[in-house]
């Protein structure tokens, strides 16, 4: 199998060439300027992650909704499912940036955790 | 009587570049106060939530607002006044050499600050479809992509069901992103040039991710709709010319424009500040010092930035210089310009001084992946570096010291591209 890949890891953006045979075995990654690109392939092409980030809505004074994010990166497939459940929550201020508000979203090792310091 | 308080240093703009340069001069001893029309610190970052900020400058990732909140806690701490939801009106420089601000607040209405030195930081804003020409009539739907963004991420506010983005700067493709994920279709980026105004990874993770055509070197010729929008027409260029025959149609009920940002400059101008036209921001020296003696400054008002993490360091080192200005230290050497010429869009600074440390910023005009930069002065090469990325998108950053900085003499850079493409 042949992929062609961008690397996310840096500005650069190199284009990557990927090939391999059956489940990822001999996995060969060429067109990387750095080893980050090698790393960012092999993650890529067996389980793609990213950041995700949302605004859920609140019951402050000053702002009525308040910006979210996930504190790794979590598996694509799981993105839409946190953002339904993200939509259709409300959160109770007062919270503090960092501050937990979904533990362990899937058992994929990501929180959901406050952007922002909201106290009133 | 209208009241007048006074301070050291008076910052207008409490966003990166403002708090990171009150957080310099509090911390320095010096009486700063920053003044914001918005009720909390950040500027546009705090609209900003996606991540891809700090990593320089925090040394960890994080989103807008996260580096905002830090960025103001580093001000406070270190002792500066935060003045929010007062608004600076008018700005003059008295007899005495001090500078005199005229500030409206709901709480206090208008007051006067008296202060050595200000520090402009009052970012940039948006260019418009009215700067643009594109037909049609104006219908509900159309934004600029940082009012959407602020309606979507402060607001919680929804603009429309289906989009179309113009332009492919960073602001729309995460603004792509941004409407996909809240449920939002979006149908196309329609971007004039050949290549993509934003970065790479921005591409990759904003449209490619999620299937979003990006539409090179083509163009919307109509917006249609009364009420609303309904759907827009695009047409592919040729040497720059609509190909009208070839025009297809997107619907729609959302446009999108992100078409670039421009220092927010109608203050300064109005105290005498000179601008440079390639950048939109004030001419400046290497101390970021503008043409009136006392007033610097920092960030997007000054030329606009991709990373935030160059406006901190940026408005540090005005803020360093602001100190030096204060304490009575004169700068030794003499001064003397900087140019740019072949494919380089503008530098920052435009006047420099012999025996300083200096960076210089600059925009490339082209896209290449082998170029070298070089500088120039009295005759002779002093510097040269090769690059094998260079971006309109992305600033060019480059650090001199005081030993390369040895002579007078006008300094010119040019930008030579290399065999490669
Ligand atoms: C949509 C978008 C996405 C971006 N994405 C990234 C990214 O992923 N990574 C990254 O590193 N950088 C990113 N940037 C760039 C970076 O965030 C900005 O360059 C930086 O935050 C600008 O800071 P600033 O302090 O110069 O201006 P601003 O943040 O605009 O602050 C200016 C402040 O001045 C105030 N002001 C103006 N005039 C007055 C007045 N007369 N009186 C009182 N107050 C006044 C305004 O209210 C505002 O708060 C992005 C920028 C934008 C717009
Ligand atoms: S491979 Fe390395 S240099 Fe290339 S884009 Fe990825 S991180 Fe950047």
């Amino acid at each position: 199998m042949k992929k062609e890949l961008i690397c996310i890891r840096c500005p650069i953006g190199c284009r990557l060439s990927a090939e391999w045979k059956g489940d990822f075995e001999e996995l060969n990654i060429s067109g990387n300027r750095c080893p980050r690109g090698a790393e960012y392939a092999k993650q890529e092409l067996r389980d793609p992650r990213r950041i995700v980030t949302a605004v859920v809505p609140c019951n402050s004074v000053l702002q009525p909704c308040i910006p979210v994010r996930t504190d790794r990166e979590l598996p694509k497939h799981l993105i839409d499912r946190l953002l339904n459940i993200l939509y259709r929550s409300r959160v109770e201020i007062p919270v503090r940036k960092g501050d937990i508000f979904i533990e362990n979203f899937e058992n994929s090792n990501a929180n959901v955790i406050f952007s922002s310091t909201i106290t009133r | 009587m209208i009241q007048e308080e006074t301070f050291d240093v008076t910052v207008i703009g409490a966003g990166a570049a403002g708090l990171a340069a009150a957080a310099v001069t509090a911390a320095a001893g010096k009486t700063t106060i920053v003044i914001d029309r918005e009720d909390r610190p950040g500027g546009i970052l705090r609209q900003c939530i996606h991540n891809g900020f700090g990593l320089r400058y925090f040394k960890e990732e994080l989103t807008g607002p996260e580096y905002a909140e830090q960025a103001a806690e580093k001000a406070e701490k270190a002792g500066a006044n935060l003045r929010l939801g007062a608004t600076v009106l008018d700005m003059k420089k008295e007899p005495d050499g001090t500078l005199l601000l005229l500030v409206l607040s709901p709480g206090d209405g208008v007051r006067k600050i008296r202060s050595l030195a200000v520090i402009l930081a009052m970012g940039c804003r948006e260019r418009n479809r009215g700067n643009l020409a594109i037909p049609g009539s104006r219908p509900a739907g159309v934004f600029t992509a940082g009012a959407a963004q602020k309606l979507l991420n402060m607001e919680g506010i929804l603009p429309g069901k289906k989009a179309v983005i113009v332009g492919s700067g960073d602001i729309g493709l995460i603004m792509a992103r941004r409407l996909r994920w809240s449920g939002i279709k979006v149908e196309a980026v329609v971007e004039i040039m050949p290549y993509p105004a934003g970065l790479t990874r921005n591409i990759v993770q904003c449209l490619n991710d999620f299937g979003i055509p990006l539409y090179l070197e083509h163009s919307v010729v109509n917006i249609l709709g009364r009420e609303r929008v309904e759907g827009v027409e695009v047409a592919p260029l040729k040497d720059g010319i609509p190909q009208t025959e070839r025009k297809f149609h997107i619907d729609c009920d959302t446009v999108l424009f992100s078409v670039g940002l421009i220092p927010e400059n109608e203050l300064s101008s109005s105290v005498g500040v000179a601008l440079n036209p390639s950048t939109g921001g004030p001419l400046v020296d290497s101390g970021y010092e503008t043409g009136v003696p006392g007033i610097f400054a920092a960030g997007n008002v000054l030329h606009v930035h991709d990373l935030v993490d160059f406006v901190s360091e940026e408005a540090e080192h005005a803020a360093q210089m602001v100190i030096r200005r204060l304490n009575g230290e004169t700068a030794p050497g003499g001064t003397f310009p900087v140019k740019v010429e072949s494919n380089l869009k503008y530098v920052v600074p435009n006047r420099c001084r012999n025996g300083q440390d200096t960076r210089f910023a600059f925009r490339s005009l082209i896209v290449t992946n082998d170029a070298e930069l070089e500088a120039e002065q009295n005759g002779k090469i002093i510097w040269k570096r090769h690059y094998n990325y260079i971006r309109p998108a992305e600033m060019i950053i480059v650090d001199l010291k005081a030993e390369q900085l040895k002579e007078e003499g006008e300094l010119t850079f040019r930008l030579k591209k290399g065999e490669k493409i």
